[in-house]
């Protein structure tokens, strides 16, 4: 068993040179996702590229809206107790986003409303945007399914996350009900 | 020798699509700059338009054995991952030693493509080729030297599995067992720059029955099986008995000489740009088809035989693409060929077939006899299923097929080698009263994918087998997906599918069976002689790196 330190280690001698990193302009993944505004639970407005993806940081997406009674809130709840194993890195160099998708409903109020019915730590961010630019994003980030018909069905809706570090260009996509302990070994291990 | 015409009709529809799965319509297309790979939903684009036929079938060369430094020992060697002890290591005396690194390279996978940045065994796409024996057990050290700063798709960790071997737990390729000189997986102790496998060359309870002969090894790193495999890392192990003797005077005398008479072929989809650039869509989150056919690591090679019997291992080695194979001539009608093995595992008797549906792992051993042709006769292996979703193969059949390897007959040569009326034979299938029965459901759902409602956990044990009890397992799938389920550490039997007997061509000893959607497979396991911890998963590997995988446990 390897311990959380031996990961941190890893991942932080990882960060030490990192090839293929511009100082200016993009990184490997500039022109795939596109750089529009997104807006967070604070009111804060981001550049989805720029802000929220660039950079040798590990991200982590998934997809909610504050309304479902489905798969979200014991998502939430799991991504809660990830982060809790996670301790200072979150917000230093991991970084959590869901991404509404209902964003014709969940403005920056519901969203902040949402984090705090549950509490969430202050540095993960809930975005939302317009909604055309929104499902932009969701289906640059993969998470869609083939057939239509699932696609809009929000019963449905995707319980991955997609876990990357841009600087690397590397990304998964696993379960967001997986354990803490896995969940937590899955992103330092990016 | 007869020449069968095919009875199956193509539809409009098959002929429609072909185009686009060739890349044949595609002509003229040219090669444009790069462009960042786009995540396109798994419909297969184009790609750019290359001229079939123009590189020779790579003929993988045979691994040659190493003196290891540190000698390799049965519990971790300085400067090894700190893996657990092998299992009956001194019942089973390493007697021939392997090093094999896993590196960079650059490969070019048509005369027409840019050079691509591939991780392979020993630097090669595929990996040199094992020819070991029965009885004279080996170690294979893997060293792990891929750039751990690399910016692209994969992840710099290997843990490589013997894929049907019959060996012990350590040395199985667990996906949690991943390791680099400075990163360890969940179930290692601590990281390391190489890895020993342990590799008895022992058929389960000792018996000749149950040798398996075709092989393969490829990665098999949690979370990123699919991008590492993709980037390169497979190769051929195989292994010999006194009946598969591996030479045409003695034993069953089949077609031998690897490389010469004995081909192993490796067969596999990739996805290029309009560029020309490799791509890999990492942002698809079902897998996705590639829009070019490679035999070998090379885009549709020719490969010139003599006039004689060959043996062509085929193996599915893609990431969701479906192959059914056939060997036709230049007007695209088809001849028998004869299946001698599935899955690496001799059947008792050779069949006679036209076509073999091949999922992802699947192996298939055929002869051909090409003294049955005269000379300058042009004949194709065509894969002919059609398949435009990464979810599963359509019923079509495609006329004409997409040819992925070209043969040119050549003089007929003298020819020792035979196809006996008998192969290898089989044990009873022993199914007593009370057999525990277990049930595996692949479903997807919310996006996701699990066996049985849950996701893979290296560290959950969700089924414990006991050592030399059989079981029946049934995997069952739906929703409009197919998966080619896998169980390590022993080959199974395929005892029904939706409640009928199998077909001729499952009816030998399997370690992959597919799953077609809606349909339910009932399979007899048996685990003998080694313990630990084992998986059984779908092989479409963006499937398996979504957690759809289980781990079990065989136990005393």
């Amino acid at each position: 068993m390897v311990t959380k330190r031996d990961m941190l280690k890893a991942v932080l001698g990882g960060a030490v040179c990192v090839p293929g990193l511009a100082a200016a302009g993009g990184g490997p993944r500039a022109a795939y996702f596109p750089n529009t505004i997104v807006e967070t639970q604070h009111g804060e407005k981001l550049r989805f590229y720029d802000d929220v993806v660039k950079g040798n940081k590990i991200v982590v997406f998934n997809m909610m809206y504050t309304l479902c009674t489905n798969i979200c809130p014991p998502g939430t709840a799991n991504l809660m107790q990830v982060q809790k194993l996670l301790g200072e890195r979150v917000g230093r160099d991991v970084f959590f986003y869901s991404l509404t998708l209902r964003p014709e409903v969940d403005t920056p109020q519901a969203l902040l409303a949402y984090a705090k019915q549950f509490g969430l730590n202050p540095g993960w961010k809930l975005l939302t945007g317009k909604p055309a630019e929104m499902d932009a994003i969701r289906r640059k980030l993969g998470f869609y399914d083939r057939a239509p018909v699932v696609d809009a069905d929000l019963s449905q809706h995707t319980g991955m996350l997609r876990i990357g570090n841009e600087a690397y260009d590397r990304w998964k996509m696993m379960p967001a009900l997986l354990t803490p302990r896995q969940l937590a070994n899955s992103i330092m291990d990016m | 020798m007869a020449n069968f015409y095919s009875e199956e009709k193509p539809t409009r529809r098959a002929i429609l699509k072909l185009g686009t799965a060739t890349g044949l319509a595609a002509a003229g297309a040219g090669l444009a700059p790069s462009s960042p790979a786009q995540s396109t939903g798994g419909t297969p684009s184009p790609g750019p338009y290359l001229q079939p036929f123009l590189d020779p079938l790579p003929i993988p060369p045979v691994k040659t054995p190493n003196v290891l430094n540190p000698p390799p020992a049965k519990f971790p060697v300085p400067g090894e991952a700190g893996r657990d002890p092998h299992q009956r290591y001194e019942d089973f005396p390493p007697q021939v030693l392997y090093e094999l690194r896993a590196r960079a390279a650059r490969h070019r996978y048509h005369q027409h493509l840019p050079l691509e940045d591939a991780w392979a065994y020993d630097g090669l796409v595929p990996g040199p080729t094992f020819v070991n024996r029965v009885g004279v057990p080996a170690v294979v050290r893997i060293r792990n030297e891929l750039p751990q700063e690399y910016v692209g798709f994969g992840s710099p960790e290997i843990i490589t599995h013997l894929h049907s071997g019959h060996v012990g737990s350590a040395a199985d390729g667990f996906a949690g067992n991943y390791y680099s000189a400075r990163k360890a997986g969940p179930t290692l102790r601590y990281p390391g720059a190489f890895y020993d496998h342990h590799y008895p060359q022992y058929p389960a309870r000792g018996d000749i029955r149950e040798v398996t002969n075709t092989l393969w090894y490829h990665d098999h790193r949690d979370e990123f099986t699919a991008p590492n495999v993709y980037r390169g890392l497979a190769g051929f192990y195989l292994v010999f008995d006194p009946l598969d003797s591996g030479d045409e005077r003695t034993g069953l005398r089949l077609p031998s000489g690897v490389g010469r008479y004995d081909i192993p072929m490796l067969l596999q989809d990739k996805k290029f740009d309009a560029g020309g650039n490799l791509v890999y869509d990492q942002f698809n989150p079902e897998g996705f088809l590639g829009n070019h056919f490679l035999v070998n690591g090379k885009v549709q090679p020719y490969f010139r035989v003599e006039g004689r019997k060959y043996r062509f291992r085929l193996l599915n080695g893609s990431i969701a693409r479906y192959f059914e194979m056939y060997l036709a001539d230049e007007r695209d009608r088809n001849y028998d060929y004869t299946l001698i093995a599935t899955d690496g595992n001799l059947l008792e008797r050779p069949l006679t077939i036209r076509k073999i549906l091949l999922g992802m792992a699947e192996r298939a051993d055929i002869i051909v006899d090409f003294s049955r042709f005269a000379p300058g006769t042009i004949l194709y292996l065509v894969n002919r299923i059609e398949q435009d979703d990464p979810r599963r193969p359509e019923d079509e059949r495609l006329y004409p097929g997409i040819r992925m390897l070209r043969i040119e007959v050549g003089e007929r040569t003298p020819d020792a080698s035979v196809i006996p009326a008998t192969l290898r034979p089989m044990a009873p299938i022993p199914i007593p009263p009370n057999t525990r029965r277990r049930e595996f459901k692949f479903e997807r759902r919310n996006g996701q994918w699990a066996i049985n409602d849950k996701f893979f956990d290296p560290l959950r044990v969700d089924a414990v087998v006991k050592l030399n009890v059989p079981e029946i397992w049934k995997f069952d799938a739906g929703g409009g997906w197919a998966h080619p389920v896998h169980v390590h550490l022993q080959d199974f039997r395929v005892l029904s599918i939706d409640g009928k007997a199998p077909p001729p061509e499952l009816r030998g000893r399997k370690d992959t069976v597919v799953i077609l959607d809606g349909k339910e497979v009932e399979v007899l396991v048996l685990f003998n002689d080694f313990t630990g911890k084992y998986l059984m998963h779908c092989h479409q590997t963006a499937h398996e790196d979504h957690a759809m995988m289980i781990r079990f446990d065989v136990v005393p």
